[in-house]
């Protein structure tokens, strides 16, 4: 794999984490427990939408073979989408939902902190973009971790199994393959283990202080990146893709 | 399960700097910081701010709807308050 194709690549997997996390988000809308908050997650899916449409396009115009941010999107089977496993798997409760997003974004923001200063100048000014969307949703997620953590004995029962449940799928996000590890060293990449670091900073201070325990080390799933998915991204897909598949071009 | 709701908080939003706070709305939550970030996600969506004001809607004190008579009505008939007995000298545009 070339330098270029490793490019291609990586942005295909920040577009899928993008576009398969709004989805699980767009599931949640009307299913929310307050308006308010109904809101929130509406917008951040927005932002997620935005982010990967942005990326998508990206790609497309990089790879050269004409493939339009839909192509990408809705076109492509379970398999050829590289989104990481925590991403895909369900809403479950409000809890859950909540987990997912906070580890994930605790990551997205510090690795795209690191993509504004990669030497490719459409990915830089995606992440400078991006990365005040994230931000916020950093603030919100963390505000309603410590909110649940010490909360009610109940709520902090509740988050606790939620990130129990959740960890074994944060182990991926760091593990770094011969994509990452070209963008790192030929575009001036992310540096997995730095970033590993700095979340785990992160996460530690917020679990404090939600007076939650992180779990123990433990296995880890991985296998997204590489396209090997669990059960639950073939029915995401099969929703998501059903429109565009059964009438191909079909606009608003 | 009885669902407690959260409390009402008002919304002031400020469209620019220079200008004032205005009312924009109101929404539910469970304290301050999260009734100042409901009202960023609920009511500055499209651009509509630059600054947030929100305050619990029963620290407001409001004037009485049953004393309006006592409260605006004594204002009506003094004229003499509007500056409309100024002349306004030759070449003053914007007054």
């Amino acid at each position: 794999m070339n330098a270029d194709e490793a490019l291609i690549a990586y942005i295909l997997r920040l577009a899928d984490n993008a576009l398969i996390l709004s989805q699980r988000m767009v599931e949640l809308v009307a299913a929310e427990p307050e308006l308010e908050e109904e809101l929130a997650n509406a917008n951040f899916a927005l932002d997620f939408i935005g982010q990967a449409r942005m990326l998508y396009t990206l790609a497309g115009e990089r790879e050269g073979q004409g493939r339009s941010e839909d192509d990408l999107a809705f076109m492509r089977d379970e398999h050829e989408f590289r989104n990481l496993l925590l991403l895909e798997q369900p809403n479950g409760h409000f809890g859950d939902a909540l987990l997912r997003q906070f580890l994930f974004e605790v990551f997205y923001e510090h690795l795209l902190d690191a993509l504004t200063r990669c030497s490719d100048q459409g990915l830089c000014a995606i992440a400078e973009r991006a990365i005040k969307e994230v931000r916020y949703h950093k603030r919100h997620n963390s505000m309603w971790m410590v909110r649940l953590g010490d909360g009610t004995e109940l709520s902090h029962d509740r988050i606790q199994q939620s990130l129990d449940d959740a960890w074994r799928f944060t182990g991926e996000m760091f593990v770094a393959d011969e994509i990452d590890i070209s963008i790192q060293e030929r575009f001036n990449g992310p540096d997995l283990s730095n970033i590993q670091k700095l979340w785990r900073q992160d996460v530690e201070k917020t679990v404090a202080e939600a007076t939650l325990t992180l779990p123990d080390d433990q296995w880890m799933a991985s296998g997204g990146k590489q396209g090997q998915h669990s059960e639950h991204l073939g029915f995401l897909l099969a929703e998501m893709q059903y429109l565009q598949r059964s009438f191909p071009g079909a606009s608003w | 399960m009885s669902k407690q709701e959260w409390p009402l908080y008002e919304v002031f939003i400020r469209t620019k700097s220079g200008l004032s706070h205005r009312h924009a709305g109101s929404l539910h939550a469970a304290d301050d910081e999260m009734a100042l970030d409901n009202a960023r996600d609920t009511y500055t969506r499209r651009c509509e701010g630059v600054s947030l004001w929100v305050v619990r809607s029963d620290r407001i004190v409001a004037s009485d709807p049953a004393e309006t008579s006592a409260f605006f009505e004594p204002a009506e008939d003094k004229i003499y308050r509007h500056p409309t007995f100024y002349k306004i000298p030759d070449g003053v545009e914007n007054l």
